[in-house]
């Protein structure tokens, strides 16, 4: 019988949740990496066992960890032993520089500050890691300050793929109330030049040759928050979402907003329809159903709570625009918590699972498409992100 | 040998259970003893002072003998007792949370 194996990263730590195809009964294992804040964990597809985590840490800055055993042990990649003499060097699996190298393309050095002046590009933190779809040792790293890192030895060491910051735009960009991250990327499985990123507050990006070159793909989002509202960068977008059968079709969470777009973000259209509010910061799209899609609606940006104190998941059916409150199992009163940008995630199983993780320490599933919901877990730190595997 | 007592998290990281003893040649100073830490257990590197530049990360001070040594010079020559082993060379994490 298939397994499935949720991993959440929260404030304090790791936890991996694993179940069989029923979903009914769980085991919770963790903490991982207790006391470090982990903003990202992920699987290989290819390799499920291969498994790359963000841990970061005020204090102690950034840490990539590596397990090859489905999270049962972690290393450092390239860290783990103690490098003998004449032998290869340590790895640096932390080591996020920027590339200013004039070989790779005009380097930049500045983007925009908050009081309107330049500053300089200063690595924070790994937001979000995708590993590939085809080579488990290969995986992209989203980071703040924004940029994208590339590993192919299995995260030992990374390079920048510069031609995002260095397109033209990049002294525009500046950061949101959480930092100037970039904390999307969405490969396209059928074109392995193709991928989507995403930076708050500066946009949605698309690169068409592997990382190269890049172009914005904001055209159709409107912001009123920035001072041109449809301006082509310094958009707020939360998350973007695809369907691996139809890799042009995209669904966005905006700051405020639901989008779609039709032809690969060259032109975006609003489907918030008939939800309560359209601000929110998760937005996936069922396994087997590309124009069934899921959302939670939060109240505004200056009340980053669900509406009414009830906790509630949208589903639309038709792509947008037509939604259906999701509220059996779930919260129907004093809910005030969040849900992360990365903190939804869709098994494959037949009958589709969803799950997502709450600023409340909840972590939620549904094994019925979102028809009903229970909590896997209910005090948990305030949760991050999920990701889910499902195993044979 | 320089005794090197570090915070719990590094010590996790690490995976040492205790202080952690180094050799480390010559005259010891923050900086030999921080590329003999590093040298020695790969996966702290960045983890107390910035990976390109070496400077301490903002919320790590370096304590011996009583005294604060986080604002001298890398360079400069560590005490005598931190550098006959009598006394430990402390890599704390700042107190910040409330």
């Amino acid at each position: 019988m298939s397994k499935v194996r949720v991993l959440v990263g929260t404030r304090k730590g790791a936890f991996i949740l694993e179940s069989d195809g029923k979903r009914e009964k769980w085991e919770v294992k963790g903490p991982h990496f207790a006391g470090w804040e982990m903003f990202h964990l992920k699987g290989s597809p290819v390799d499920p066992n291969r498994i790359y985590a963000s841990q970061t840490s005020g204090w102690f800055g950034q840490v990539i960890q590596r397990s090859s055993d489905g999270g049962k042990t972690w290393e450092t990649p390239g860290g783990e032993k103690m490098p003998t003499p004449g032998g290869p060097p340590p790895g640096k699996s932390n080591h996020f520089l920027y590339d200013a190298s004039p070989e790779t393309g005009k380097p930049l050095t500045t983007h925009q500050w908050y009081d309107g002046t330049q500053h300089p590009w200063e690595f924070k933190r790994v937001w979000h890691l995708e590993p590939s779809p085809t080579d488990p040792d290969t995986v992209y790293a989203g980071v703040e300050d924004a940029a994208i890192f590339k590993s192919t030895d299995g995260g030992k060491s990374w390079n920048e793929l510069s031609g995002l910051r260095g397109h033209g735009t990049g002294p525009k960009w500046q950061p949101g109330a959480g930092g100037m991250c970039l904390h999307t990327i969405v490969l396209d499985p059928s074109n392995p030049g193709r991928m989507y990123i995403a930076i708050s507050a500066a946009g949605a990006f698309r690169t068409d040759d592997g990382g190269k070159t890049w172009k914005p793909i904001n055209r159709g989002l409107k912001s009123q928050y920035i001072p041109d509202p449809t301006a082509e960068v310094g958009h707020c977008v939360h998350r973007i979402a695809m369907h691996k059968s139809r890799p042009d079709v995209l669904y966005m969470q905006k700051h405020w907003d639901v989008m779609r777009s039709n032809n690969a973000g060259d032109q975006w259209e609003e489907v918030s329809g008939n939800l309560p509010t359209d601000f929110g910061f998760v937005i996936d799209v069922h396994a087997h159903e590309p124009e069934t899609i899921y959302v939670v609606p939060i109240k505004s940006d200056s009340e980053h709570f669900p509406l009414d104190g009830k906790l509630r998941v949208y589903r639309s059916k038709t792509g947008g625009n037509e939604w259906e409150v999701l509220s059996k199992g779930l919260p129907d009163r004093d809910c005030y918590v969040n849900v992360l940008r990365d903190a939804m995630a869709v098994d494959s199983l037949d009958s589709c699972g969803i799950y997502f993780g709450t600023t409340g320490g909840q972590v939620y599933g549904s094994a019925d498409a979102g028809n009903s919901w229970a909590p896997i877990v209910r005090d948990l730190p305030a949760v991050l992100s999920v990701e889910v595997q499902t195993l044979p | 040998m320089i005794l090197v007592v570090l915070p719990p998290h590094l010590r996790t990281l690490a995976r040492v259970t205790g202080d952690v003893e180094l050799e480390v040649a010559g005259q010891p100073t923050v900086r030999s003893v921080l590329d003999a830490l590093e040298a020695r257990y790969p996966m702290l590197c960045g983890t107390i002072r910035d990976q390109a530049t070496k400077e301490r990360r903002p919320f790590l001070r370096f304590f011996a003998c009583e005294g604060d040594l986080s604002h001298e010079s890398p360079d400069a020559p560590l005490p005598e007792a931190v550098a006959s082993g009598k006394e430990p060379f402390f890599i704390i994490g700042a107190i910040a949370g409330g």
